[in-house]
């Protein structure tokens, strides 16, 4: 079993703590713009959907860095797609490379920043009020999304019930 | 400096110059941010005489050292100017987003003074300022503007802005942040309006920076771990159903509901404007939680959908205050109409509570034969839903009828003679809580800086909530909620929430947040303290103390644009008639019996003045002499 971040989008408020977590963490500062994961609101839907890495199996990044800086890493129960600071070089083609957008790039270094999922205690899920985003299991990851769909289908059936 | 950013920026509209200055390292000491640093240089730099719409007065956004933080609801900033609804000095409070984007671009405080000689927006892009023509968008809607601004700069930028009702200059305009945040009160949005200025936008990419991380996380965690107690019994309710959720209903229970302007506090149709009804039946988040501000676990924001083709839209709210102002104040049970009005309000820019209660003022006035039909254009009894809704749109055009109604209730009610149905102190409309059933919070409409206003001492929360973790009532020991109807332990009561509330409104958090904390006092403290590194208040007794000199530095500001004691008084339905019905039933507010022992409490004298040895003892000598 490994461990993933996931987030239920049915609790997220976009209330952005998880932005001043990261950026405490990684930076020491409270900055959005430095924080590897993003919160996007939506009005017409109401609804706020967060990005962060994936730690992607087959990383787009990693594939394209020519500098061999990332590596895809085992760990005690999860794996992280890691970028080792003293390889990269700065080239930011893996930025152009990740389809989901979430390299991220730190001008006062001069080199490119990833998600690390704090080596096993991400601080987005400890700061997350709602608990809508969660480091678990990815193989039970979406029981409780599994569930809620249930619930809608029990409802119907009480409805046709003759 | 951390917490606070260090820089001030300085617009000045006449001229299109824009210059940086430091912030006064003394000025944030001791008066914090927001409300306080805001009351400072206001006081400081414009003649409290002069006329609120005139270019002399000076348009004042001010965050606090929390905004930008992960403190709980570190999302706040306040728009500190003369009101031109009162004459008093205006604190207009808001969150959203746009407060911490100011403080990412590296920013305390924003001072816009002058007058533009046309429409522009000011584009802040971290170190890049610039005042840009705003005449394309002039007279659009609030998110209308919103979405063109940031078409023209940056969709990620965070826009305040005014709507038509500013440019106006309707009396209670309010300045609208983030889709449907309001600076809402006293008509902060009017004078952006009479600036020329529609709209401030920014993106920041700096960092706030914290001088002591261990001991602000500490304080933050512990202010989330006391807040989470209540998790059950506070917190869900508010974010699953929001303020409209349980306060409307519980209002109405301790009687208190301002229903058909004040004339009773209990009203029948409030199972058709209640949360319950809302949530299952517009709400677009259903069982979600609420919509958040920046770092809020509360998360009181609504979004809804209306259905009713009569008043049909999509969108912010409704939320408690104008659900009362909408609702019980003008006696229209309709969801969806309130929610309509409501929503018209952040479109064109307008205060929900003044708008609200200066309809349920023409009404009663109406009802009376004080005012005519022909001067309205319509039949307007209580609970007439559909020329709520149209004079709500007439009065942000200024448009027949809606001229009058555009001056507020206070206005309104004199020029039909009889001003005593406004039901306002120094002019600005009541929130939703008739004080005859909530003495000490009427005691505080009476004497707070900006008029009649709920949010800036919360009195009433040691009463209706049962929310009794404030440390003034444990250092009393008091464990049970004050009775809201003996008005005898309600003028200390009024002064140390009022002095706390000075606190909570410079900090950068959100009041809400504040009050759903058990014993937040120490936390708030430790985090401001360990945010800026700087020993601003040393301990408790510092830090109400310094509260006491923001509320007495207002108090300086409205003695010198003319207040006097006869002001802090309450109209005469308050003081006279007693309320017919209810828990509260037979009370009236017994202010003549607070009001002597909360100046003396203060250190003022019988005229309500300052005396020198509490401005001494306040720092405040200077500004004594001035």
């Amino acid at each position: 079993m490994s461990r993933i971040l996931f987030v239920d989008l049915e609790k997220c408020t976009g209330c952005r703590a998880c932005e001043l977590a990261c950026s405490m963490k990684h930076h020491g500062e409270y900055n959005p713009a430095k924080s590897r994961i993003t919160v996007f609101s939506f009005a017409p839907t109401a609804s706020f959907i967060p990005i962060f890495c994936m730690q992607c199996e087959e990383a787009w990044c990693r594939n394209i860095c020519p500098a061999g800086a990332i590596a895809k890493e085992e760990r005690d129960g999860f794996k992280i797609v890691k970028v080792s600071e003293g390889k990269c070089v700065g080239c930011k083609i893996c930025m152009l490379a990740c389809p989901f957008g979430d390299m991220g790039f730190v001008s006062e270094k001069q080199k490119v920043q990833k998600c690390d999922l704090c080596e096993g205690e991400p601080a987005c899920v400890d700061a997350c009020f709602y608990g809508a985003l969660q480091f678990k299991e990815a193989e039970i990851a979406n029981i409780p999304k599994k569930k809620a769909a249930a619930g809608r289908l029990s409802e119907s059936y009480k409805e046709v019930e003759v | 400096m951390c917490g606070w950013m260090g820089k001030i920026l300085r617009v000045n509209l006449t001229n299109g110059e824009i210059s940086k200055e430091d912030l006064s390292p003394e000025a944030a000491k001791n008066f914090v941010g927001g409300r306080g640093l805001g009351a400072k240089y206001l006081f400081d730099e414009v003649n409290p005489k002069v006329d609120a719409l005139s270019p002399e007065n000076k348009l004042l956004m001010v965050t606090g050292p929390l905004t930008g933080t992960a403190a709980p609801s570190g999302s706040r900033y306040m728009v500190v100017t003369k009101s031109p609804l009162t004459g008093a000095i205006a604190n207009s409070n808001s969150g959203g987003f746009f407060p911490a984007e100011l403080k990412f671009a590296g920013y305390d405080l924003i001072i816009f003074e002058g007058k533009a000689k046309k429409p522009v927006y000011l584009w802040i892009e971290n170190d890049k300022t610039e005042l840009r023509d705003a005449e394309a968008i002039w007279g659009k809607d609030t998110y209308t503007t919103q979405d063109r601004i940031k078409a023209e700069t940056d969709e990620n930028a965070k826009v305040a802005c005014i709507g038509p009702a500013g440019e106006n200059l309707v009396r209670f305009a309010c300045i609208i942040n983030d889709a449907g945040r309001a600076a809402g009160r006293s008509g902060v949005g009017a004078v952006m309006g009479s600036k020329n200025l529609k709209a401030v936008a920014v993106r920041g990419t700096k960092g706030v920076t914290i001088a002591n991380k261990e001991k602000f996380a500490n304080a933050a965690k512990t202010f989330i771990e006391n807040f989470r107690k209540h998790k059950a019994d506070w917190q869900d309710p508010f974010t699953y159903e929001g303020t409209i959720g349980i306060a409307i209903v519980a209002m109405n229970v301790v009687g208190v509901l301002p229903t058909r302007n004040c004339q009773t506090g209990v009203f029948e149709g409030i199972d058709k404007i209640s949360g319950s009804l809302f949530n299952t039946t517009f709400s677009r988040r259903k069982n979600r939680p609420g919509v958040a501000c920046f770092s809020c676990p509360l998360g009181c924001g609504r979004v809804g959908k209306f259905f009713d083709p009569e008043f049909a839209y999509e969108g912010d709210g409704p939320e408690y205050e104008s659900t009362g102002a909408f609702g019980s104040a003008c006696g229209v049970d309709n969801l969806a109409a309130v929610a309509k009005a409501a929503y018209i309000c952040n479109e064109m820019g307008m205060d929900t509570i003044t708008m609200g209660m200066t309809i349920a003022c023409a009404m009663e006035l109406f009802e009376k034969g004080y005012l005519p039909e022909k001067d309205v254009g319509m039949k307007l009894n209580f609970g007439n839903a559909k020329a709520m809704v149209e004079l709500v749109q007439k009065t942000a055009c200024k448009e027949g009828f809606g001229n009058i109604l555009a001056e507020g209730s206070y206005r309104l009610a004199e020029k039909y003679k009889h001003p005593e149905l406004s039901m306002s102190v120094k002019k600005q409309e009541f929130a939703m809580y008739d004080p005859r059933g909530l003495k000490g919070l009427g005691l505080s409409y009476a004497t707070v800086s900006r008029g009649a206003c709920h949010i800036r001492a919360e009195v009433h929360d040691l009463s209706v909530w049962g929310l009794y973790w404030f440390k003034i009532l444990k250092d009393r020991g008091i464990t049970k909620p004050l009775d809201p109807l003996a008005w005898k332990d309600q003028p200390w009561a009024a002064k140390e929430i009022q002095d706390w509330f000075c606190i909570i409104d410079s900090s950068g958090m959100c009041n809400f947040n504040i009050i759903s904390s058990d014993y937040p006092e120490e936390n708030v403290l430790a985090m401001i303290e360990a945010a800026t590194g700087i020993t601003c208040f040393g301990n408790y007794e510092g830090m109400m103390k310094t509260g006491e000199r923001i509320f007495n530095l207002e108090r300086l500001f409205n003695l010198r644009a003319g207040f006097t004691a006869k002001d802090d008084t309450l109209p005469p339905r308050m003081l006279k008639e007693p309320m017919p019905e209810g828990p509260a039933k037979g009370h009236v507010v017994e202010l003549d019996k607070m009001l002597p022992e909360y100046y003396k409490l203060r250190g003022w004298d019988e005229h309500g003045v300052p005396t020198p040895e509490k401005l001494t003892e306040l720092g405040l000598v200077q500004e004594r002499r001035k």
